[in-house]
This record gives C-alpha cells, structure tokens and sequence, in this order.
C-alpha cells in the first residue's frame, strides 16, 4: 500500500501514464481547490481591478478591502432560493449547469503545470482541450432552451454562434501552433532542436518550446505573434467576455441564458465561465508562451541564473506582503477600523509567511514550473479584466463579421505562410 | 497506457451506448433525443480510445458531439417543437418497420459468421497499434496514401455548405 | 436502431438523428476492426465523421426551407409528390 504510493514519487511520468490511481485522484483533488480558489480570488480582483480602472474604490466594506467580498457573495448565491421557471423542461433545466460545469473541469485534466505535473499527458491533449469545450456550448444551449421564455432562448442561440464560430478561429491558431512544434526555419528564422515529428500533446509542446529554445510566440517573427494575437481574440469570444459579452450583456437581454437561474445554479454557471476563462488561457500559455519554462531558459542557464530566477516567487510574495503592510499603515486610524486593520495586517503577515516558505530550498526548486505556469496565466487573468474595463461591446452581427471575415483568414493565413516559411 | 479494469468500461460505455440509442428513437421530445445521442456519442468516444483510437475519438468528440449536434439543436428550436408533440409519434407502420430491421439484423449476423475469410482472418494475432503515436500515424495515411480522397472530402464539405447555405435562404 | 428509428417516428429531426445513429454504427464497426486490419479503418472513420457532418448540415438545410413552407415537422404530410 505504501509502496503504491511512494512509487509514483520516484517515476518521471504523469500520473495518467504512471497508471497510478490514487496520485491522479489526489492531483485532481489539488486542481478542484487550486481552481476554486482561483475563482474566489478572480472575483475580487475583477471588481477591485474594474473599480480602479473606472477611479472608484471597489469593495471596501466587507473585509479590509473588499478582501471577504467573495465569500459574502457565496453566501449569498447558497442561500438564494431556487427558482424554476412553470413551463420549464426540468430535466433538461436541471442537466445544463452540470454540463456547463463538467465541461470546464475536465479540460483540466490535460493542463501541464509542469514536465509531470499533469492528471495525464493524453497523446492528443490539445483535440481534447478543445473538444471538451465545445462541450459547453451544448450545455448553454440547453440552458436557453429549458427556461422556455424568449430572452434566454435569444442569448442561447447568440451565445452559442458566437462560440461555436470562434472555435473555427481557435482551432486554425492552434494548428499553426502545433504545426511549429516540427518545424525548424531556414536563416534568419532558424531555431535548434532536434527535426523530429510535431505532437499534439501538451507536455510534448511545452518541451518542444524547450529543445527549440524559443517561446512559439516569438518564432518565425512575426506569425507567432499573430497565431497568438487570433488565439487571444478568439479565446475572449469564446468564453463570453467583454467585449463580445452581448449574450449576457445586462443592458441588452436581461442577462441571457442565465436568467432564469438563480441561487447555486447560477454560481455553477458562473464558476463554469471563470474555469473556461483559465483553461484557454492556460492552453495560450502552452502552446505560445513556454508553460512552465522560466523566461530564457536556454540562453541564461547555468546554475547560477536558475538561482535568481527561483528566488522570484518568494520575492513576489513578500512584496504583496510589503505592500499590504504599506495599506495597514494608510488605514483610518478610528477606532472603528480596528477590526478590519488588524485583518488586513493579518493578511500581509500570511503573505509574509507564503513568501519565506518559498524561499527554503527544495520547495524552491519543487515550485518554479508551477509557479511560472501561474504566473503567465494570471498575467491573461488580468487582461481580460483590463478588456472588460476597456472595450465597448460589439454588436452581435459586428461580431459575427469579425469571427467569419477577419480572425478566419487571418489564422488561415498565418497557418498557411507558417508552414511555408517552415519547410524552406 | 496499462488497460485498468477494461471489461468493466467496456460493459459500462456500451450498456450506455445501447440504453441511449432507445432513448433517441423512443422520446417524444427532439429536444430529449438530441440529449441522448449526445450521450450515444460520448459514449461511443469513449469505446474508440479503449480501441487503441484516440484521434478518431477527438474528432468525434468535437465534430460530432461538438458541432453537428449543436447544429441539431440549433434547428429543434428554431422549429417549433410545442404542436409536434402532441401529435402522434409514431407511423401506422412500425410493426413491419420493426420486423424488417430484426431480418436485417439477422441477415448481417448470419453474413457475418458465415464468412470463410473472416474466421481466418479472426485467428490472426490482434495488430499491434501503438498509442502515442497514432495521431502521426493516421496523418501520414491521410496526407500520403488518401491523399486523393482528403481533398475529395474537402470538396463534399466545401460542396455542403454551399448547398446549406442556398437551401436556406429566404430568397436566392 | 437508427434503422428502426429512421422506419418508424415521424418528426423528420428525429429521423435524422436516427440516420446519425446509423453512420456511428458503422463507424464503431470500422474502429473495431481496424484494431486488426491496420490504420486503413480509422481513417475511413474519420471520412465518414465528415461525410456525415456535411450531410446532416445540407439535411437540415433541407428540413428548414421544407418547414417554411409546410409549418409542419410530420414525415407524413411530405407528400408533395401525391396530389
């Protein structure tokens, strides 16, 4: 028994591919509360972020800062009452936020943390990734369809042809992307690394990135940038976000298909968008940015160069610790703020305490590919608050004409001198 | 990948494959018979990557269960589905319906077990298809040996969309 | 089943379900057996996946510019040919 469990610790591979069941089980588990926590977390500092951007001041009432807004918000959501519209098909009701829900979650199970730290390496990762999320869209359009009321049958379909025509653009950038995996360029665009066949896993891609020294982003310059550039459109319209939030625009259609859900159902389809909104983020890093690599990998390695570039977690963490201390100390000094100083304080010190954790050596070295992976999909986190903050909404037909007219042969083109400039 | 508990997955997706197939031709509602052959599949998927197929299976799962049924249901509400159901369900001619496809169905199996080259074929070691590099695989077969018949496929689609396209508008 | 389904029911949608149900059967059967044969079947698979998209996308084509102008779902009532 122990030996089953200890054996994975010393094999090289993935849990998924080591077979061992209970690993995957507990890998699964940690990305369930990383993922939860991540939605918490994105809450806040969406409506912290949007504030600022806008010169107000956000959440400040609930915890110091705003800090305990989400778990208010939760409590609310939990205690809501449940609401099913009278004509409603009710199981179809009932099946489309698990849908919705499912599909966000299982496209986890492919995410590359690190050279091991997947549930599994599926040999077709990225087919997977985005057939699951595909997956999704059926569950939206249940959703419309169940409440049986026009405002939500109307974001349905609009939601659901907005995805389902950005998916076209997504599945050409991504094909660039893994067509560069096998392709080494001639002159000026070429790349180390060895001629080998391309793949369509991910660890194999983040890998690749590794052996061709260069982050798929900035190689054949500059049909990465634009792979990535179509990837990053079309991922915002793909999960419904400003600006090509028409579909749950609160002004035009009453919230769309998630109107008549109400309570935990509609915490489930929220908790779906945010999961959606890391997993094409976390396969834009893959696939463009180098997942887990530390920048520069190849051209400042050495021993020494690994050294400061781990110390750059701990760091991070102190410094939010530091400039969480710097906000205690800005605090209204009435005696009424006492409360929510010391908290605010408390917190700092837990960040304090994260960051000196992380500089003790082998934590140290067992972080990093976590830890960079992270930190570059919370770089997309906060543009797509910065979009939303933004971006006017597009009309729904403009939409339309960007997804078919411009981003489809743009990644058509892009895929097609790709492979030309490739092969020469 | 070491094959963990195979017979019970086997049963499982293929009991689910069948059970959803009679939901499909059984419900009264499109809407619930689009769900269940969404659920057939998935299902199906699922029975394809325990065949050594993990390319096949994600093209179904997004063509398939991605686009074509999103497709489906897209139609079953723009069609309005609240009078059809109240109308009768099924033909005055399912009983013979019924019996032709069990004399189908014993035709193929009869077909089936009779057949010389297939016995011999049977007793021939089961063909060693590596898994991870299957997808390389089917794409040298595609741009290789079918090349002819890809493009011809591409044609058929790019031959379907336009007659979609013609056949729904309100005026040509 | 998709034979029985495509035979029996009258809601021309299900019917074409039914027909999907039908080209999944033979495509379960090309998968299975190129476990055997080789890759040549997994790549009809593939073929027939897209032959069956293209034909399911001109079908319900078909089904929309019919239901415009009939209002009706009934395979029973497409008797355009009997008057």
């Amino acid at each position: 028994m122990l030996d089953y469990i200890t054996s994975y610790l010393k094999s090289d591979a993935t849990p998924g591919a080591a077979g061992n069941m209970l690993w995957a089980f507990i890998y699964i588990m940690l990305i369930f509360l990383g993922l939860s926590i991540a939605v918490i977390a994105m809450n806040w500092l969406e409506r912290k972020i949007l504030a600022h951007m806008q010169v107000r001041l956000g959440p400040m009432r609930v915890g110091p800062h705003g800090l305990l807004q989400p778990i208010a918000d939760a409590i609310k959501l939990l205690i809501k009452e449940d609401i099913m519209p009278a004509e409603a098909d009710k199981a179809v009701f009932w099946m489309a936020p698990l849908i919705v829900v499912t599909a966000a979650f299982t496209t986890f199970i492919v995410v590359p943390f690190g050279p091991q730290h997947a549930v599994t390496d599926m040999n077709i990762g990225i087919l997977f990734m985005l057939g699951v999320s595909s997956l999704g869209v059926l569950g939206i359009v249940m959703a419309g369809w169940a409440s049986n009321s026009h405002y939500p049958l109307i974001g349905a379909l609009r939601s659901s042809a907005q995805m389902v025509s950005y998916e076209v653009a997504m599945g050409l950038a991504v094909v660039s992307a893994v067509l560069m995996t096998s392709l080494h360029g001639a002159g000026i665009y070429a790349t180390g690394g060895s001629n080998g066949m391309g793949t369509l896993s991910m660890i194999e891609i983040v890998k690749a990135q590794q052996e061709q020294q260069t982050w798929f982003a900035f190689k054949f310059f500059p049909l990465g940038l634009m792979a990535m550039f179509v990837f990053a459109v079309a991922m915002v319209a793909e999960t419904n976000r400003a600006p090509f939030d028409l579909p749950e625009a609160e002004s035009e259609l009453t919230a769309g298909f998630h109107t008549e859900y109400s309570g935990f159902r509609w915490s489930l389809f929220f908790l779906a968008e945010y999961s959606a909104m890391i997993a094409v983020s976390s396969i834009l890093v893959t696939l463009w940015l180098g997942g887990w690599l530390r920048p520069f990998p190849n051209l400042l390695n050495g021993p020494t160069w690994d050294l400061v570039f781990s110390l750059f977690p701990g760091l991070m963490f102190l410094a939010l610790a530091g400039l969480t201390f710097y906000s205690t100390a800005r605090m209204p000094k009435m005696r009424y703020f006492r409360v929510q100083t010391l908290g605010l304080a408390g917190f700092g010190a837990l960040l304090g305490l994260i960051g000196l954790i992380l500089f003790i050596p082998p934590v140290r070295d067992r972080i990093q590919d976590i830890y960079w992976f992270v930190a570059k999909v919370a770089v997309f986190m906060y543009l797509y608050i910065w979009y939303r903050g933004t971006f006017p909404r597009y009309r729904f037909d403009q939409l339309m004409k960007v997804g078919w007219k411009v981003l489809l042969p743009m990644g058509l083109g892009v895929l097609i001198v790709t492979a030309i400039v490739g092969v020469l | 990948m070491a094959p963990v508990a195979t017979p019970f997955f086997f049963y499982f997706l293929s009991g689910l494959a069948l059970v959803s197939g009679i939901l499909v031709i059984t419900r009264k509602n499109p809407v619930h018979s689009a769900l269940a052959l969404i659920l057939t599949l998935l299902a199906l998927a699922g029975i394809y990557l325990m065949l050594y197929a993990p390319f096949v299976a994600g093209v179904q799962i997004i063509l398939y269960a991605g686009g074509i049924m999103v497709l489906f249901l897209f139609v079953i509400m723009l069609v309005d589905v609240g009078r059809a159901e109240k109308e009768r369900q099924f033909n005055k001619q399912w009983l013979v319906a019924i019996a032709a496809t069990l004399g189908l169905g014993i035709l193929f199996v009869k077909v089936f077990t009779a057949s010389k080259t297939l016995a011999e074929l049977l007793k021939r070691p089961l063909a060693q298809l590596p898994e991870t590099s299957n997808t390389q695989q089917v794409g040298f077969s595609l741009y290789g040996q079918y090349m002819l018949a890809f493009e011809i496929a591409s044609l058929l689609l790019l031959v379907a969309i336009v007659g979609a396209v013609v056949m729904a508008k309100k005026r040509i | 089943m998709g034979t029985i389904g495509v035979l029996t029911r009258r809601n021309v949608v299900i019917v074409l379900m039914s027909i999907e149900l039908i080209l999944n059967a033979v495509n379960l059967n090309l998968v299975a057996f190129s476990r055997m044969w080789g890759l040549q079947g997994q790549v009809f698979a593939i073929f027939v996946i897209t032959d069956a998209a293209a034909e399911a996308a001109v079908g319900l084509g078909i089904l929309i510019a019919f239901f415009r102008n009939k209002e009706t779902v009934n395979m029973d009532e497409v008797d355009l040919l009997k008057w």
